[in-house]
């Protein structure tokens, strides 16, 4: 056996000292699904659609070492149809009414939907209220449609410097808050150019006078499927370690 | 003797009738197609109620009493249900009042929005009671099968209904599923 190598659904994956699973996985163009991970940001396993079985447990490939030797499952019709629970769970929490959302179309949320072959949402809907911040000149802030991945609080922390989002609370209260004395965007020093403003997944955080450019029918998922996008991610440089 | 031909019900509930305009999208194709079916009720035979059928396509979530009564006749009557489109899988567009108590809903479009003359909210006997919310319809009654979209689109409708003609399973292409 090879001293760094891992084996993914039979097939031979080598990685380097420092690696998760996810990290090479993505370097040999082998697609484990996931929502929460971007490469170059610190992983932090929150939606557990990367989740892989490793002999009789299940770990998160995004923040699991690669170890030489392991033997990995990923593609097999148990784990999707348990990532496929995930993403219909993840749909149902929040107010995803993909018609009346501009991200329609580039919305990872949606593609793993398509990915999967998520054809309902299959759980009662919880139709939350929750509130809109539509205070900052550029940015709109729609938690209606915020997964909690907490992408836009690693970006606006280890990329652009700034710290501006944060999750509060727990289980059912969890949600996104500004790193403001009011609280709202508007007060905060988010720029539309940060990764914070344009890595959110989904319709959560929305670039303002921009909306619709790219007709429906004509965007990244319209065209390809994620796992096709999902390995031609670049990775961010982070300009602070996370260290919270 | 000639083969008895698939009996099909169809109906809007909280929807808009996109997806019936999307059905009529087969533009020729229906010709074929009404050689196999025959529409028992719909918007387009202007039937009022369903009698026995082989399969019942609903668009539109469940947003009042009428709703409810139209949607429990269908499964009664359908041996097939398929949920059609985005409102009848999750609410859609309708749900998004879901955000606001009922009661502001009302205020705001009949007492206080703007260009209002006569302000009153209308309660005429006639008149369907709303829900608090609006429902997807599998959160009513038991639905066989989903076609997503909003709305899904003339080939779509085909890739469901061609395999249930044929009495197989419909299997739903991944590349061309969408919510939009």
């Amino acid at each position: 056996m090879d001293d760094h190598t891992i084996t993914i659904d039979g097939a031979e994956i080598p990685f380097q000292q420092g690696q998760t699973i996810m990290d090479a996985a993505l370097a040999a163009e082998v697609y484990i699904p996931h929502l929460c991970h971007y490469p170059g940001l610190t992983p932090r396993g929150n939606c557990r659609l990367c989740s892989v079985d490793m002999g009789n447990k299940s770990v998160a490939a995004c923040t699991t070492a690669a170890v030489a030797g392991q033997q990995i499952s990923s593609d097999t019709p148990a784990l999707n149809a348990a990532r496929k629970s995930i993403t219909q769970m993840l749909f149902i929490e929040g107010n995803h009414i993909c018609p009346s959302c501009e991200k329609s179309g580039n919305c990872k949320l949606q593609a793993m939907g398509y990915y999967l072959g998520m054809l309902d949402e299959h759980f009662p809907q919880f139709y939350q209220r929750r509130e809109i911040d539509a205070s900052h000149a550029d940015i709109l802030l729609d938690r209606d449609r915020c997964i909690l991945c907490d992408l836009c609080v690693r970006a606006s922390r280890e990329v652009d410097g700034k710290d501006v989002f944060a999750i509060a609370g727990r289980g059912m209260d969890a949600h996104l808050i500004v790193n403001s004395s009011t609280g709202k965007l508007i007060d905060s020093n988010m720029a539309a150019s940060d990764l914070a403003a344009n890595i959110c997944p989904v319709g959560a955080i929305l670039i303002k006078q921009e909306g619709y450019q790219v007709p429906i029918g004509q965007r990244i998922y319209d065209q390809n499927m994620i796992n096709e996008v999902g390995l031609q991610e670049k990775a961010v440089k982070k300009t602070k370690q996370d260290d919270d | 003797m000639t083969e008895a031909k698939i009996r099909i019900a169809t109906t809007s509930l909280a929807g808009c009738f996109g997806c019936h305009m999307s059905f009529l999208d087969m533009d020729e194709r229906l010709v074929s197609l009404l050689e196999q079916v025959e529409l028992n009720r719909s918007p387009l035979t202007d039937i009022k109620h369903c009698g026995p059928c082989d399969i019942g396509l609903i668009e539109g979530g469940v947003c009042n009493e009428e709703n409810v009564h139209v949607l429990c006749e269908f499964r009664a009557n359908c041996k097939i249900l398929i949920a059609v489109g985005a409102c009848a899988i999750n609410g859609g567009v309708p749900a998004m009042r879901n955000y606001f108590d009922l009661q502001d809903c009302l205020q705001e479009v009949y007492l206080n929005g703007a260009g209002i003359t006569n302000p009153q909210i209308p309660n005429d006997i006639e008149l369907p009671l709303l829900l608090d919310k609006v429902y997807p319809i599998s959160e009513v009654v038991q639905v066989d099968y989903y076609l997503p979209g909003c709305p899904p689109s003339a080939d779509e409708f085909l890739q469901i209904l061609e395999p249930l003609l044929k009495g197989q399973e419909p299997v739903l292409v991944k590349a061309h599923l969408h919510y939009d």
